[in-house]
């Protein structure tokens, strides 16, 4: 009856401030059957039934809300979508960088979504409505792909060195993908005036290219690319 | 007791498709809404959905929403009440329409109109030839969705309560329906009274009940089990939708869009079995239908073993890499990811997985809840409305085609946020006092207080072995009694439950204790009704009444919570602008 | 859009242009001044003074110093804006840079066309 079992090892972050003066790391040990993988987050979930203080966010488990980014090994990555068996031991888990620490694994987001919503991430057209929908060749929304697909996890923007020091001025990869984003899409007719609110020498110019965005991006997606593109418009418009 | 307390006029509780849909449609009155949600509302479950959003535009075909409606008063197995279909298909293209100018980044046909592709359960012509209904943004069309409804709500700087979460209704001093609701600040860990004139429950669905399932962590049905508390009834809540893709294992949805696009299901001869069970649809009958296929090939032995899991297989590979990337790009990602196959090259492997909850809180078309008594009399409770997968309103009856969850979502939305955005000044902001908020505060003081007991993972655990076992796609009388059985001691275990953790900030295991209440509250409500329908109708196959019985069962069951009693409510069969659809037997 | 007194233009675009620009000036400078130091036999004082009395190398070697000035600033300001987060010492530091950045142009400037 008795399974090969493995013991995986943890060092989590761990942080309340109720009741820590200062973070700490804990380590646990997670008993599995030995020719079983899961995903990371699985893995938490466990440890969370054995020691329910352990806090952190998850929602779909399947890679699609962003609830669950976190340092996974040094690297930001969401563990709904990493496979234990992909990581070296002891696993190393700490709260995305660069954000305050509200408890554990969780961080304040605000600053990330404040700069999400300086880019204005919405269609403005004030153009009349059509009785139907607007049209766009498959061409023209082909130039969304790769930009729409963001899922506001902040893996990006907090392994940006630019973010982690001005993260109130600089919008950041992910808010600046979703600038990208409004700026190609043929249907929004506020470009000059998005562009415009871009030109000063912290929102966009901040970007050094260091690409950690688009190496930790558990989408794929490439920050860097996008960033790269509103400053040939920015060149182009002579702002 | 004092706790601090904000007024507004309408609180609309949860932020996925629903909720937001109604927020921007009060959000140009002016009024105060208060948009609570547990998680940051771009993390709420509509962001899994894949395949789209159905509605009649004809971009492909010649179509008209009344095929459509044929369709979902179809697939409902007749019990979805036809006024609400028939409002749903006919308003469906404008709030398409309306998400398309709002920005969402439908995929395009080459004459620029939105992109629409066949799925299960459409016909053209009141079930002639395969319609292609269903409009898409590639197979990410609920995330793109969520974003462009939140991204109007950032636009329109809706006062948005992330990461609250709602707890209980609290009633009005005089009786007479609610005065607004406790919410507990995450974060913080501190409770606050909301009061307003109107409440909008938007909290999604409850696919947690289930070991296996495509919903999210989150799914744990907070509005049934505060509906069920408050005394509000529950209708149909034994109809659950097991979705034939899910990846096996994994329980990650797999888009009915891959049948649409050309995928079919095969099992281990490679047999495209679907051909025997459904001759004319095919792999695109309805979700019901093609999941009692798939269970019927894995327990006649037909069936793939990975790893332990019985399953059948998706085929896409002969759709090509062009299309597979273009069409079905998040499909290859999760199917990698999760299942270790790439469908460019290899099937993916899938079971039938809890996927939708068809039933809910009754409402009407316009969003607002209706209590019924045991006779079945209506009345409706002003002030009060639910949208969304919460709802039952019924326009998906025993089975939802797919497709019809997006529309619901923002054709109901909308509805109920312009319904209350008319009615504000009439609805009163009701009195509240002591009484009604320590009523509404014990569970949380019984959670709070309680130090030692058996841990909420382990009743939780049970639950959802249960649920799985005695109520899957299949069922029976008998399995059911054992299950109900079963549920019954596990929720008086759960009264003796305890966490461990009761410090305040970010306490995450005291929202999942409280959590469990209205996860158990729905298993309970879902064993009951199960157990009361005496026929097979739709999702609901009972192995012991294998027969849909129209004589006895046309009809909607309602659960009432208080006393675990089951009595029947008429599905409304006069739609405003035609002649009713008659039953007829379901082949596709 | 972030105001910001204290960068070269109070631009991002101007500021990064002003940037690449000098620093191509710059990258010509060293080529021209390296090109000459190769192709000259025997650099002494006498090449070397000649060399530098010609008008065109004391324009060149002016906008050399000037684009110096405004490279070394850009970069400066961008560095002490990352890391000197209190204003008041950052505003002291960005003083220092631009009077040091300053003397030097003055002190390049008054060398070269002393030649």
């Amino acid at each position: 009856m008795s399974e090969a079992m493995q013991s995986v090892k943890f060092k989590i972050y761990r942080f309340n401030p109720e009741v820590d003066a200062k973070p700490y790391m804990q380590e646990y040990e997670l008993n599995i059957p030995a020719n079983q993988d899961m995903m990371l987050l699985e893995a938490i979930l466990r440890i969370k039934a054995m020691d329910d203080s352990l806090a952190f966010r998850r929602s779909c488990r399947e890679g699609v809300c962003g609830s669950d980014g976190m340092n996974i090994n040094g690297r930001n990555g969401l563990a709904c979508v990493t496979l234990l068996s992909s990581l070296k031991q002891p696993i190393e888990l700490r709260p995305l960088p660069g954000l305050p620490v509200i408890r554990d694994l969780i961080v304040d987001m605000t600053a990330f979504f404040k700069q999400y919503e300086k880019i204005k991430p919405y269609l403005i057209n004030n153009e009349p409505l059509p009785t139907k929908e607007r049209l766009q060749s498959p061409a023209e929304r082909k130039k969304l792909d790769g930009l729409y697909e963001c899922i506001l996890c902040a893996c990006c923007s907090t392994s940006c060195p630019s973010f982690w020091w001005n993260p109130d001025k600089f919008v950041g990869p992910a808010g600046l993908l979703q600038a990208y984003r409004f700026i190609a899409d043929s249907r929004d007719t506020a470009t000059a005036e998005r562009l415009e609110a871009l030109t000063d020498p912290f929102s966009v110019f901040r970007c050094r290219g260091v690409m950690n965005c688009v190496e930790v991006c558990p989408k794929g997606l490439n920050p860097t690319r996008a960033i790269g593109h509103i400053r040939s418009e920015l060149l182009a418009e002579g702002n | 007791m004092t706790l601090a307390t904000y007024t507004f006029d309408a609180i609309i509780i949860g932020a996925g498709g629903a909720g937001m849909r109604a927020a921007l449609a009060l959000a140009e009155s002016g009024s105060q809404v208060a948009l609570v949600s547990k998680v940051f509302p771009t993390r709420s479950h509509t962001v899994s959905a894949q395949g789209g959003i159905t509605c009649a535009l004809g971009n492909v075909h010649p179509d008209d929403w009344r095929w459509h409606m044929y369709d979902t008063v179809k697939g409902s197995d007749y019990i979805g009440d036809q006024d609400c279909i028939e409002y749903m298909c006919e308003v469906g293209p404008q709030v398409v329409y309306e998400l398309e100018h709002m920005g969402l980044p439908f995929s395009r046909l080459d004459n620029g109109r939105i992109y629409q592709r066949p799925f299960g359960g459409q016909s053209k012509d009141f079930g002639g030839e395969q319609a292609a209904r269903t409009c898409a943004a590639a197979d990410r069309t609920g995330h793109a969705l969520l974003h462009t409804l939140y991204q109007r709500n950032i636009a329109e700087k809706t006062n948005v309560f992330s990461e609250w979460y709602a707890l209980d209704l609290v009633k009005a001093t005089d009786g007479q329906g609610f005065a607004g609701i406790l919410a507990i600040h995450i974060e913080t860990g501190e409770t606050v009274l909301m009061r307003a004139r109107a409440i909008i429950f938007a909290t999604g669905g409850a696919g947690r009940i289930y070991q296996s399932t495509t919903n999210a962590l989150i799914n744990t049905g907070d509005g049934i089990g505060m509906a069920i508390r408050a005394g509000l009834p529950i209708q149909d809540i034994e109809m659950w939708q097991f979705h034939p893709t899910g990846i096996a294992g994994a329980g990650v949805l797999v888009t009915e869009g891959c049948r649409g696009e050309g995928g079919y299901l095969i099992n281990k001869d490679g047999e495209r079995f679907m051909e025997r069970y459904a001759p004319h649809a095919k792999d695109l009958a309805s979700r019901d239908v093609v999941a009692r296929a798939m269970s019927l090939e894995l327990r006649a032995g037909n069936g793939y073993d990975i790893n332990g899991v019985k399953c059948v297989k998706l085929k896409l590979d002969h759709l090509g890499a062009d299309l597979i990337n273009s069409r079905l790009p998040g499909i290859r990602e999760l199917s990698i990811t999760f299942a270790g196959v790439d469908p460019i090259r290899e099937p993916i492997p899938v079971v039938p997985t809890c996927h939708y909850m068809m039933g809910g809180i009754p409402t009407n078309r316009l969003g607002q809840v209706v209590t019924v008594d045991y006779k079945g009399n209506d009345q409706v409770l002003e002030g009060l409305y639910a949208v969304g997968e919460c709802a039952c309103v019924s326009v998906h009856g025993a089975n939802r085609l797919g497709g019809n969850s997006l529309l619901d979502l923002v054709v109901f939305g909308r509805a109920a946020g312009l319904d209350v955005k008319e009615k504000l000044h009439e609805l009163p902001l009701k009195d509240v006092g002591d009484a009604e908020i320590e009523a509404a505060l014990s569970r949380l003081n019984r959670w709070d207080n309680a130090r030692e007991g058996e841990s909420v993972s382990q009743i939780r655990f049970e639950m959802q072995k249960t649920m799985q076992e005695d109520f899957g796609v299949f069922r029976t009388g008998e399995h059911m009694q054992e299950g109900l059985d079963k549920l019954l001691q596990l929720q008086q275990r759960l009264h003796h439950a305890a966490f461990q953790d009761h410090s305040r900030v970010f306490n995450t295991s005291r929202i999942e204790a409280l959590e469990l209440d209205n996860l158990m509250a729905t298993a309970l409500a879902t064993a009951h009704a199960a157990i009361y329908r005496t026929e097979s109708r739709g999702a609901h196959s009972r192995e012991d009444f294998p027969k849909r019985d129209d004589a006895n069962w046309l009809t909607h069951t309602v659960y009432h919570g208080e006393s675990h009693r089951m009595s029947k409510r008429a599905v409304n069969m006069k739609p405003l602008h035609m002649k009713p659809f008659e039953p007829k037997e379901r082949v596709y | 859009m972030v105001r910001s007194a204290t960068s070269l233009t109070g631009n991002g675009v101007r500021d990064w242009l002003w940037q690449r620009v000098s620093a191509v000036i710059l990258a010509l400078y060293t080529v021209f001044i390296l090109g000459f130091i190769w192709s000259t036999p025997q650099l002494d004082y006498v090449v070397w003074f000649q060399f530098f009395h010609h008008i065109g190398v004391k324009l060149f070697s002016i906008l050399a110093a000037f684009s110096l000035l405004v490279h070394a600033w850009v970069g400066m300001w961008t560095i002490l804006t990352d890391y000197v987060k209190p204003a008041c010492v950052r505003l002291t530091l960005e003083m220092l840079v631009m009077i040091a950045l300053f003397v030097y142009f003055v002190a390049a400037i008054v060398i070269v066309w002393s030649v």
